[in-house]
């Protein structure tokens, strides 16, 4: 074979080691689970000089918990997630149930969801919904953005050229939070749509994200801030506000037709995802 | 025989449920499929395919392509030697695409190269000029609007098949709909491949995943301007097939680049390849009217069915021909006026997939008795039963069913088996699964029936048959089989059947399955649900010849009269062993080779689709039971039972695959499988959208196995691989209906139909 069809094969050992890698070429392809990159790879959709195989890096796969924040390594999968943060991130460990299969759930991670910052990605709504920040570096030094400054157009992210994505900061909130999905089967689809919501009591705020509805997952504004208006935190959940978060939350997305779904539909799948998962949300606060 | 009971049966014969030699394999992913083929030294081959559903072809390029180092042979239709066009039923499709393209993907240049990729740079090396021209896709026009242009010179109707009986078509309650069949794809495992290896005969042999190795071997030598013994063809591991293998693929493209090459060369499809590089079923717009008495007696069927065969003819006709013959479905109906149509246009091109034909007609008269119920008040079983035939009755062909058929007892038996639990609290049994859509809010349970018939075995007169050559010697001073025919086993588990019927005919428990080639008669096509029937007649009949000749052969060297053969061992008349197998044989080898056919078939009259066109009818009954969202659209199945009488069980698990599978075929038709498709172009060639049912979409069955011999047919069987999948389908749609009160007109059902959004 020519040498223009090779791609060469970098496995660094350490975080800075691929920060130099990646500075020394910024064209090559950054890998975790490589439940995205491989399918682009055989789909020949493209085709980058090298691959950079993050995974020989020791603190990409862990997590800790410090001053309220679990700061989630890029490569932790999902089935950690699940099994491990359960209690302190809810919402992001039902939004990783619901990835792909338990193949793909022992490969994929958040770390390469926000790589590929699919309108889609299931992760995003989750992060969107609790206020997480990215902490990306790059020889030139560490940036953290906030996860709803992250994506910037479909699977365009605020990632600059050298960039890797280190870590994500997730702050425990305490309170309830929950994920739904729409798929036109029960396990195994991208989402039609899909809806994260968070509690945070301490704040008397709730947050949102909205997934496939939209150019990019993203918050639902209005939707919060009426909500920060009208809830009231100490009594039960009036029908009329869970009904009008539900039409604010189908108003914040802009979806189209697609062999998914139609963007009717998204519509008004959101708006009772959002009915329903403030419902749930609800009921749990006022339990515990 | 004698009530001495001296030998004991083989182990498993027929009726056991013998494991199947690719089971482990399979499963622990050791099994060798056609895209596993490997020999040093080979190429491999790469498609370029037109990326529009309908061009002229102004020029083409291969300048590019054929200097890219480690390309060998780039080839279009000028190098085809022999035929230029072939097919399963009319040759009207060209190897290589010839001065236009009529479908999104059909192949124009072949490459071989040194490497996978190189061979697909190469295509994209080639340039191609088109004018693109506005592509033919309403298959209603094709086939009523003469003025619409033409895919073909020869016009857009490949088959128009009426059905005319009696002439009343009025009466006092009568229903109305048009439905309509998405292109379900058969989305088998193991994407068309296969090796090609240049022989210095001159010929080729192919090693291929496909259905019948020589009706494939019959349309490759043609084109290669080979008389057919040079092109000799072996089965390779097959995945999967549901029809989708009947047509060619990459067959004959393997051949002319090995034979241009002088070295073997591999092709071997990706996915998204694979939903371009075959057939799919045909979409279906149909419309029917039912007329009947007030308490739900059928009078008369008004019916238009139209077929999409897509760009070329496929096995349409023969599709159509099902479709027309089964319309009215397992009812008496005693006046009947149905068209039904397939036509050209250019979308995908659509063939054979389980239930050919029988499905799409089976979803529209099955919901038109839905309605019938209502409009006359009665329960869904009960209308069936008014109406359903019994052995005795006729068809819509004016066949006579002479073969058991009860319906009325299946349906009765189906109904009253007991019904699921409440709805559930794990997530995992809820609409929408684990994505967490419901805690059980808007959830709404639905129970539907379906019942549907089946042809088994080719139909209209077709010379179907299957050829058996059956070896029996010592080996190693044991009795030992060797069964060869050329039947393809595509996962239905033919492979296994085989032996055990060897094993019951002649009791010898030692047999081995010779690889399927062409160096063996024909075994027709693992399609129609006939492979048990057709070839295990076959293997069957060898067997009682080889049979015969061991007695006569033990009767000459042990000079004793009136032996038989009882479980392995020569016995006399009085049941008392002479000898054993391997005693008997010493040094003889026997050898007997046998065609075995089904009854014969006749054609449908033309003008009014009469005629005994069916070997034998198969029958299924469904009941499914639904969770359906209605707020959200998204349907749970809890559960699918199913009455299915097969005429003797063989394999019991086997069987039982079969009909799970075949039940999930159809629940994937009802709620999510379908080629989307858009101005004649694919918007889901992937399994990222193209879905399939999961393991949390197809629900635990109950199965009642009925075994009402066919006097007809070895050991009374019947086939089974089809029947399942027609009724599962409208079953889980009117339990859908039920639980939504929507009219659902469409399958697949979307969640937006449901939720009307
Ligand atoms: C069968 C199947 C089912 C799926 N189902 C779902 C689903 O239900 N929901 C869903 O959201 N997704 C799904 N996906 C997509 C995929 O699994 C997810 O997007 C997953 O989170 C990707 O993670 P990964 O570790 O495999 O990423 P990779 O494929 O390794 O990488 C993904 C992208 O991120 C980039 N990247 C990786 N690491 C870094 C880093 N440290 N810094 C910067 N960029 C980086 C890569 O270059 C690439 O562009 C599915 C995929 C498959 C194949």
């Amino acid at each position: 074979m020519s040498k223009a069809m090779s791609m060469d094969f970098l496995r660094p050992m350490t975080w800075a080691e691929a920060l130099a890698a990646k500075a020394a070429d910024p064209e090559a392809r950054p890998i975790l689970g490589g439940t995205d990159v491989m399918v682009e790879l055989n789909f020949d959709r493209s085709r980058p000089s090298a691959l950079l195989d993050l995974t020989a890096i020791p603190e990409l796969a862990e997590w800790e918990l410090r001053d309220g924040v679990v700061r989630l390594g890029a490569g932790v999968p999902y089935s950690r997630i699940i099994t491990e943060l359960g209690d302190l991130l809810p919402g992001l460990a039902i939004a990783s149930r619901t990835v792909g299969s338990p193949q793909i759930r022992n490969r994929a991670t958040v770390g390469g969801n926000l790589g590929s910052a699919s309108p889609a990605g299931d992760a995003h709504p989750a992060l969107l919904a609790a206020g997480a920040e990215v902490e990306v570096e790059s020889v030139r030094g560490v940036r953290i953005i906030a996860v709803d400054e992250f994506f910037l157009g479909p699977k365009r992210s605020a990632l600059q050229p050298g960039e890797l994505i280190r870590a994500i900061g997730i702050p425990v909130t305490g309170g309830p939070q929950q994920f739904s999905k729409i798929g036109t089967r029960n396990a195994m689809v991208i989402a039609v749509c899909s809806f994260g919501i968070a509690l945070h009591p301490a704040q008397r705020r709730v947050g949102t994200g909205i997934g496939s509805a939209a150019p990019t997952p993203l918050r639902a504004h209005a939707a919060e801030e009426f909500l920060g208006a009208e809830l009231d935190w100490d009594g039960p959940l009036d029908r009329a506000v869970a009904n009008r978060f539900g039409e604010l939350v189908a108003a914040a997305a802009s979806p189209i037709d697609d062999v998914r779904g139609t963007a009717a539909y998204r519509r008004h799948a959101l708006s009772v995802l959002a009915r329903r998962t403030l419902t749930w949300s609800w009921e749990e606060y006022r339990c515990v | 025989m004698t009530d001495i009971q001296v030998t004991s049966p083989v182990r498993d014969g027929v009726g056991a449920s013998a494991p199947r030699p690719d089971g482990t394999l399979k499963v622990t992913g050791e099994f060798a499929y056609a895209s596993d083929l490997w020999m040093d030294g080979m190429l491999h081959g790469a498609t370029l395919r037109s990326p529009h559903p309908r061009a002229r072809i102004l020029s083409v390029d291969l300048t590019g392509a054929l200097k890219l180092p480690g390309v060998e042979a780039v080839l279009t239709h000028e190098d085809v030697p022999g035929a230029k066009l072939y097919g399963v039923d009319h040759a009207d499709q060209p190897v290589l695409a010839i001065d236009q393209v009529r479908y999104q993907g059909e192949p124009i240049a072949v490459v071989a190269a040194d490497h996978p990729e190189t061979a697909r740079r190469a295509c994209a090396l080639i340039r191609v000029v088109y004018e693109v021209l506005e592509p033919l896709t309403d298959p209603r026009r094709a086939a009523l609007d003469p003025s619409y242009e033409k895919v073909h010179a020869g016009g857009n109707v490949v088959r128009h098949q009426p059905i005319r009986v009696g002439s009343v078509f009025e009466a006092d309650v009568v229903v109305t709909g048009e439905y309509e069949v998405g292109m379900q794809d058969q989305a088998f495992l193991g994407p068309e491949s296969g090796l090609a290896v240049p022989a210095e005969d001159g010929g080729v042999d192919l090693y291929v995943a496909t259905q019948w190795l020589h009706v494939d071997q019959d349309q490759i030598a043609p084109c290669l301007g080979l008389p057919p013994e040079k092109v000799r063809l072996t089965l390779a591991g097959v995945g999967g097939a549901f029809g989708a293998r009947e047509d060619l693929s990459m067959q004959i493209h393997a051949c002319l680049l090995a034979l241009h090459t002088g070295k073997p060369v591999r092709i071997v499809y990706g996915r998204e390849e694979s939903f371009f590089g075959h057939v799919h079923r045909h979409p279906a717009l149909m419309r029917y009217e039912h007329g009947a008495t007030r308490d739900g007696r059928l009078v008369y069927v008004k019916g238009e069915i139209i077929l999409d065969g897509g760009a070329y003819a496929s096995s349409t006709p023969a599709v159509v021909g099902n479709a027309a013959s089964l319309g009215v479905g397992p009812y008496s109906v005693p006046n009947i006026s149905l068209d039904a149509y397939g036509v050209y246009t250019n979308n995908p091109p659509c063939g054979a997939m389980r239930g050919f034909g029988a499905v799409q007609a089976c979803f529209g008269y099955e919901s038109q008795l839905d309605r019938l119920a209502e409009a006359c008040g009665l329960d869904p079983v009960e209308v069936r039963i008014r109406n359903a035939i019994s052995e005795g009755s006729r068809i819509a062909t004016g066949q006579i069913v002479d073969m058991p058929a009860p319906l009325t007892s299946m349906l009765e038996q189906v109904r009253d088996l007991p019904l699921p639990e409440g709805v559930s609290t794990d997530l995992r049994d809820l609409p929408g699964g684990v994505a967490n859509s419901t805690h059980g809010e808007g959830i709404v349970r639905g129970v539907g029936y379906g019942i549907g018939i089946k042809n088994i075995c080719y139909s209209e007169g077709f010379d179907d048959f299957s050829t058996a050559r059956v070896r029996l010697e010592v080996i190693g001073e044991e009795a030992a089989v060797l069964v060869h025919t050329a039947a393809a086993e595509v996962g239905q588990g033919l492979v296994t059947l085989k032996a055990q019927i060897a094993r019951t005919e002649l009791g010898v428990p030692n047999v081995t399955i010779a690889p399927a080639d062409t160096q063996v008669g024909s075994a027709g096509s693992s399609s129609a649900s006939r492979q048990s029937y057709v070839t295990g007649g076959a293997v069957k009949t060898a067997c009682e010849a080889v049979r015969e000749r061991l007695l006569e052969l033990a009767a000459k060297k042990l000079s004793h009269d009136g032996l038989a053969l009882s479980g392995g061992k020569i016995v006399s008349v009085s049941g008392i062993v002479v000898a054993s197998v391997a005693e008997v044989l010493g040094d003889d080898v026997i050898e007997e080779t046998r065609e075995y056919r089904h009854r014969a078939t006749a054609p449908m009259d033309q003008l009014t689709g009469q005629g005994d066109a069916h070997t034998q009818f198969a029958f299924c009954v469904h009941r499914a039971v639904v969770d359906v969202d209605v707020e959200l659209g998204l349907v749970k199945v809890v559960e699918l039972a199913a009455v299915q009488d097969v005429g003797k069980i063989l394999n019991p698990i086997a069987l039982e695959g079969q009909i799970h599978g075949g039940t999930a075929q159809g629940l994937g038709l009802a709620l999510m499988e379908e080629i989307q498709v858009a101005g004649g172009l694919i918007r889901n060639p992937s399994f990222t959208d193209y879905l399939i049912p999961t393991i949390l979409d197809m629900p635990p069955m109950r199965l009642e196995i009925l075994e009402n011999p066919d006097p007809h047919a070895p050991y009374g069987l019947r086939g089974a691989g089809e029947p399942p999948t027609l009724s599962s389908t409208p079953a889980i749609v009117a339990a859908v209906r039920a639980a939504t009160g929507k009219s659902l007109m469409r399958i697949p059902v979307r969640p937006e139909h449901i939720t009307g959004t």
